[in-house]
């Protein structure tokens, strides 16, 4: 299974495992979340994205929202009452959110020198050129659309679950993607911290620049899941 | 197209509020940031009738507004302004409405750092009554209350000195807190700034 695969599970499965309790009063085991293995160095994605931002990004930012999902969690487990873990939820939703996204994001990028930036083939392909036209035409309303995101937020590929259709989304700040609606096949951070330090306020460029290091191969396994 | 909007120069220079915010941040965040919201809103403004006007409107005529409070409410540290003596009126009422100014710090911090994504934090006065708010990406603060100060929370106001630090960030902006223009904003002097474009958001 996928790292991000089994953030998921993951996180579903420790969802449930806190309803039971609140419903019944049993105790679990809870899983606590742990920042998955980066599959490349940090400065593998450069000149695209620096190594520094990679190291920022991932031991820093990505691990925060693993220490705040297993913060939240816990309060969630000893909250007593049902007002309280209302309360909790935000959090949960926010943390579990920006682990679950950055997991997606790490496995769908990849060094040029390795699959970064090769072409989607296949099903993928197909389905890409039947709604864009093209690669291009896709590429260009994807970056309009991550241009518009008005403060922090991600950019996504979507496959409808219903209709099987591409689409792309953006949401705020780390809401994940409806995975009853969606399955999320490219995920694009257009958080500043995820530019900031080589682009400054020229996000543009980062979102041009990050084309050369997508990983289609990763979409195209997300894409036929 | 007319410039309606223009952006406001900067009441001090790049570097004044250094070590707090580096020259760095306070040119970019200045001559690109807020002046990229002033071209947008310009540009929002002379197309009326897009189907995004209003959002763009919203966003961007927010973003001037908090920015200019912004710069205002802040002030080299070395300034008469930024001792806490030059806001005797609301000192007193900080102290009044949070019980102690430590508490009341305290409290403006939490919510800082409890912002989930980008955002302002401020300290408002409603009907006489101050508190604490945070609103999200470029919201200005509610009608009918009055901004006093603003802290931007968005990554670009610290990210390059400061990196995923923001706590640090929150702790060394109370250094160059312009108090006397925070004064002035509580005893009237804000009123009905921003009109016209505030209608418009």
């Amino acid at each position: 299974m996928s790292i991000a695969a089994s953030a998921r599970s993951t996180l579903v499965r420790a969802s449930k495992a806190s309803s039971v309790r609140a419903l019944g009063g049993l105790t679990a085991v809870r899983t606590k979340y742990t920042l998955p293995d980066l599959p490349y160095d940090f400065g593998a994605l450069e000149p695209h994205i620096s190594g520094q931002i990679m190291e920022t990004h991932y031991t820093k930012h990505h691990q925060t929202y693993v220490n705040g999902i297993n913060d939240a969690q816990e309060k969630f487990a000893a909250a007593s009452s049902p007002a309280e873990k209302v309360e909790l939820t935000s959090l949960i939703k926010f943390h579990g959110g920006g682990h679950v996204n950055h997991s997606l994001f790490w496995e769908n990028l990849s060094p040029t020198s390795k699959a970064g930036g090769a072409p989607p083939s296949g099903k993928l392909s197909e389905a890409i050129n039947d709604t864009w036209g093209s690669l291009d035409g896709f590429k260009g309303k994807m970056n309009t659309a991550l241009a518009g995101i008005q403060g922090s937020g991600w950019g996504w590929l979507v496959k409808d679950n219903t209709t099987n259709k591409l689409s792309i989304i953006t949401l705020p700040n780390q809401d994940p993607v409806s995975t009853t609606q969606y399955t999320p096949i490219i995920g694009i951070d257009a958080w500043e911290h995820a530019y900031y330090l080589q682009y400054k306020n020229v996000k543009a460029d980062y979102f041009k620049a990050i084309w050369n290091v997508i990983n289609w191969q990763t979409g195209e396994k997300r894409f036929s899941s | 197209m007319t410039e309606i909007y223009t952006l406001p120069p900067l009441p001090y220079a790049y570097d004044a509020l250094e070590p707090y915010i580096s020259s760095q941040i306070m040119e970019l965040h200045h001559s690109k940031h807020h002046a990229t919201y002033i071209a947008n809103l310009n540009k929002a403004l002379s197309s009326p009738k897009a189907s995004n006007t209003q959002s763009l409107v919203h966003f961007n005529g927010g973003g001037h507004i908090n920015h200019s409070i912004f710069w205002n409410n802040l002030t080299p540290a070395s300034s008469e302004d930024a001792k806490q003596s030059a806001a005797p009126f609301l000192t007193q009422a900080i102290e009044r409405g949070f019980g102690s100014f430590s508490d009341f710090k305290t409290k403006f911090n939490a919510a800082l750092l409890g912002i989930q994504g980008s955002g302002w934090g401020w300290l408002i006065v409603k009907d006489g009554k101050l508190d604490i708010i945070t609103t999200k990406d470029q919201d200005t603060v509610p009608e009918e209350t009055t901004a006093i100060f603003g802290v931007d929370m968005w990554e670009h106001a610290y990210y390059l000195q400061y990196l995923n630090g923001k706590a640090a960030y929150v702790e060394n902006i109370w250094n160059i807190i312009n108090w006397g223009y925070a004064e002035r904003r509580f005893t009237g002097h804000a009123d009905g700034e921003f009109r016209e474009l505030k209608a418009m958001l």
